[in-house]
């Protein structure tokens, strides 16, 4: 039953090997920087999608997961701990080799949080927000739910935009470049920056992180967790009667897609060398929803498509001006004229169904 | 100590006494029937002892603990499990989805094994698989497992409730009118089904409109009416009962 | 705290609080006759300054602000009968995502007519030093202007609902949508007119407050939120209780000035959104037996 999956994932692998191929054969490598764009944002997609169609909850904040995960990277990355450098905390953190050294213009010493730490602190950070505001905020439904999430998305651009530790309505920029391996003999030093030279690698490292984030939760949908997320869906009141503890499922669930958004914004940040309070803003927020929903909602793979199709459009300037404008009549055209999204099961089934209806015996255990 | 005990349970929704004052007792292995014309109660008695509604006052012990509190799901993970009057399957998932969900409280596997599809799962999910098949086929709807399982036909989907309630397990089976919408030969076949599942060690409470099939497979009748319990007692004794030839002639 | 500092805070905050109870009471309209939370309903108080704004060009205020409201009007009976009289039981989520597309492809409309720029309707009277003294506090005659027409408003929709043939049939409309279909009733056109009303209301509020808090293409969200917030502490539906629970509001924003930044000051209404949706979700003044008969 994990065949078909795994082909998706494989030929999902070779499709991302082949664009790069092809911009490279073409000359058209500048759009590299725009898929590795799209694909750290479609990794905030797919965990909201999962929250959204699996598990049946909206969220209209989750920009402000993914403004968490990329301002603490960039504030811990940017802030020079010199000043606290005699606080013993500073020199246990110095000691474990969790600071990096760097030299101002003049050449004094400046300290740092390494990467590492800071993507580490920053996405748990994201985590505990999730954990600390889902516990009471799940406990609400329709439009109280999108109401509150609203509010928290709110409360986190404000946030952003008003303390000077952010940068408040510039942001954050001169964010390091992220080394994830260096010193390794035969490898090249591998880092998350938007090095005109490291363009190539960074669409990699950017998709290997969609194609593994896609994997796990194809993966988790298929679980006995999926199950239990899919039938909250279907009924909330039917799945406590058959014993799953809802309100810890969709906590479960909200916390992940916050790990993802949060991740997709500490990498993003490191990329982009800097973030802003654009990111946090709730237009982004409604941006992720209304992409989950083109997507078909419950539909992992639509969610992907849709993700980077939107978001690479997006990002080369296709709407010009009407950028918000577009998602805006997206939204209202999806919910209007095709609720479940235009690569919905349904019509596809419809397709399969016309085109093999004696096959579908055979088929047996597929779930999705 | 029986399995299922109410103590003067009672039930207000504003001004409506919707149970008033009823006590049960509810004894392993036995075929229970909750019997009263509409309104009277017995699904709002169901909600009380599966934790749906939570109770004015009065009590329910189920095996002995006290379930006052008590969300749904912990009275399901003790080993109670229902079906609704008004059919509540999962919509979006098929047939054998919906019975496999039923093995939830059966089952362990957590977000990150199942992430990870770590190989422990696998064997877990193929015994889920394999009991929620041998079940539809108990039950006469294996034909149906792969189909989305709103879209069945009603007496099908009323088998595929009983089915995924069956899958957790339970020591205590509640359904709410099982033979709603069902013709007589149906009828008669839940009859069959109901008692077989007995016999596989499930005590049962059922709440069910249909005289024939109660009379013919209960082995205790509790009649509600306006929220009183009005009578209790074997099958034979309920029919003689006057007050309750009044009401259901009253109804009639 | 000096007096004049008391009262300067106290005018201001009845001033904003009646702007969010206004848009409360909008939510009220339609949630009653619908179940629908129009997400939309700030930029209806947005195009009510805006449109006031640009026809102020060829006619006199008055003149402008009628029309405006017009306009208005007719933007949300078209947004009921293009995007919602249509749909056969749409789900609260789908709902939701529609009307948030709405209030979106409004705001990015007014953003390319009237662009970034703050927009500001002139005072009524005088200018924005002219006050006059009331018992020995100094206000401007703005805020009488803002507190006398949202309390007409106020008055009348209640007068309109209770006393009106039009505004029971809408009553009935909201209480049971199948029995009032059957008593012949038109429910479709009673959804219409609901829009109507509350964009109405909700571009008069908005040109009312306009030289005061000034009207810029973005504010509806922020101003959605609040009413949102002051139709929950009112209990959803009741639109007297969201007028005291705007009044409140306004004057908790307005002194918060003086203990919380300015930039945080919208965290002030959300946060008391969500301990009343967590704590009290039927509302400081709502019944709770009432709460459990809405469906969300
Ligand atoms: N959640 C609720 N809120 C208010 N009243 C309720 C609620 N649930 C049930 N009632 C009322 O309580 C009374 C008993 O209802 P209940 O559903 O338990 O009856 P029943 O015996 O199951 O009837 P039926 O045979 O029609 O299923 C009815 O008058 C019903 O309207
Ligand atoms: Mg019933």
């Amino acid at each position: 039953m994990n065949t078909k999956k795994n082909i998706g994932v494989l030929g999902l692998l070779g499709l991302v090997i082949m664009i790069q191929l092809l911009t490279h054969w073409t000359g058209t490598q500048y759009y590299l920087t725009q898929l590795t764009m799209s694909a750290y944002y479609s990794l905030v997609i797919l965990g909201l999608c999962v929250l959204m169609g699996y598990a049946g909850q909206i969220s209209l904040g989750h920009a402000g997961f993914f403004a968490i995960g990329g301002y603490l990277a960039a504030a811990l990355t940017t802030h020079d701990l010199t000043p606290y450098s005699n606080t013993l905390i500073i020199q246990v953190l110095n000691r474990c080799g969790l600071l990096i050294q760097g030299q101002d213009i003049y050449g004094d010493v400046l300290l740092y949080f390494n990467p590492w730490v800071s993507c580490i602190l920053a996405i748990s950070a994201a985590a505990l927000t999730a954990l600390v505001t889902g516990i009471p905020v799940l406990k609400l439904k329709g439009h109280y739910l999108a109401m509150a999430t609203l509010g928290f998305g709110t409360i986190i651009y404000r946030i952003v935009l008003a303390s000077a530790f952010f940068g408040e309505a510039d942001g954050i920029s001169d964010v390091p470049p992220f080394t994830l391996v260096s010193g390794i003999p035969g490898l090249p030093v591998i880092e998350v920056s938007g090095d005109f030279s490291g363009r190539v690698q960074n669409y990699y490292i950017a998709w290997s992180m969609v194609i593994a984030g896609t994997l796990l939760l194809l993966n988790l949908i298929d679980s006995r967790v999926g199950r239990a997320l899919r039938s909250i869906h279907g009924s909330e009141e039917t799945a406590d009667a058959m014993g799953i503890n809802t309100a810890r499922y969709k906590l479960k669930t909200f916390i992940l897609s916050a790990i993802f958004a949060a991740a997709a914004g500490v990498f993003l940040t490191h990329f982009n060398g800097g973030i802003g309070p654009s990111e946090a803003g709730i237009m982004k927020s409604v941006r992720y929803v209304a992409i989950v929903a083109v997507g078909g909602m419950a539909n992992i793979w639509g969610a992907l498509t849709m993700g980077v199709l939107l978001n690479f459009l997006s990002l080369r300037g296709i709407f010009g001006t009407y950028d918000d404008a577009v998602f805006g009549l997206i939204l209202i055209l999806i919910m209007l004229f095709a609720p479940e999204g235009i690569l919905s099961i349904r019509i596809r089934q419809r397709l399969r169904n016309a085109f093999s209806s004696s096959t579908s015996e055979i088929r047996g255990g597929e779930s999705s | 100590m029986a399995l299922l005990e109410i103590h003067r349970l009672n039930k207000k929704f504003g001004g409506l006494h919707a149970v008033n004052n009823v006590s049960l007792t509810v004894k392993k292995g036995m075929i229970k029937a909750v019997i009263g014309p509409n309104g009277a109660g017995k699904t709002t008695l169901f909600n009380l002892i599966a934790g749906n509604l939570s109770p004015s006052s009065g009590s329910v012990v189920f095996r002995n603990h006290e379930l006052q509190g008590l969300k749904p799901y912990q009275v399901a993970r003790m080993g109670m499990s229902r079906t609704f009057q008004n059919i509540k399957l999962f919509s979006g998932m098929t047939a054998l989805e919906n019975v496999m969900a039923g093995r939830h409280v059966r089952s362990r596997a957590g977000f990150l094994a199942g992430m990870f599809n770590l190989p422990h799962t696998w064997r877990e999910e193929a015994g889920i698989r394999q009991k929620s098949m041998d079940l539809m086929k108990l039950l006469e709807i294996e034909e149906f497992a792969h189909k989305e399982s709103t879209s069945l036909a009603f007496g099908q989907q009323r088998a595929v409730e009983m089915a995924r309630a069956l899958n957790t397990e339970p020591e205590l089976l509640l359904l709410d009118e099982p033979a709603a919408g069902l013709n007589m030969k149906e009828t008669a076949e839940l009859g069959r089904l109901i008692t077989k599942i007995r016999e596989m060690g499930i005590t049962i409470l059922l709440v069910e409109h249909d005289m024939s099939l109660v009379m013919d497979i209960s082995d205790e009748i509790t009649v509600l009416s306006f929220g009183h319990k009005i009578a209790e007692g074997k099958p034979a004794a309920i029919q003689q009962n006057p007050e309750v030839i009044k009401i259901y002639l009253g109804e009639n | 705290m000096n007096p004049d500092l008391f009262f300067q805070y106290l005018f201001a905050g009845i001033s904003y609080g009646i702007i969010y109870a206004i848009v409360g009471v909008g939510f009220n309209i339609i949630y009653n006759t619908t179940g629908i939370i129009n997400f939309a309903q700030g930029e209806f108080v947005m195009l009510g300054g805006m449109i006031a704004f640009s026809l102020l060009q060829w006619m006199p205020l008055p003149l402008a602000i009628a029309a405006a409201v017009a306009v208005t009007m007719v933007v949300g009976a078209l947004i009921e009968i293009v995007f919602i009289r249509w749909l056969d039981r749409p789900s609260v989520l789908r709902m939701i995502i529609i009307t948030i597309g709405l209030s979106i492809l409004i705001r990015e409309v007014a953003l390319h007519i009237w662009g970034e720029s703050i927009r500001a309707l002139p005072y009524f009277y005088g200018n924005e030093i002219t006050t006059v003294s009331i018992a020995g506090v100094k206000v401007s005659p703005q805020v009488l202007w803002v507190v006398g027409i949202c309390s007409v408003i106020v008055g009348t929709l209640n007068l309109f609902f209770y006393a009106s043939p039009l505004g029971r049939e809408m009553r009935a409309c909201a209480a049971n949508r199948t029995a009032a279909t059957l008593c012949g009733i038109n429910t479709n056109n009673m959804v219409t007119l609901s829009f109507m009303l509350s964009a109405g209301i909700g571009a008069l509020a908005g040109c009312v407050m306009s030289p005061i808090t000034y009207t810029s293409y973005d504010m509806g969200t922020g101003l959605a939120i609040k009413g949102f917030t002051v139709a929950i502490l009112g209990g959803l539906g009741n639109s007297l209780a969201a007028v005291a629970a705007g009044l409140l509001l306004g004057i908790i924003e307005a002194f918060s000035i003086s203990v919380v930044p300015l930039a945080f000051q919208d965290a002030i209404a959300i946060t008391i959104l969500l301990i009343i949706l967590f704590v009290r979700p039927h509302g400081l003044f709502g019944s709770k037996e009432a709460a459990s008969l809405k469906e969300f």
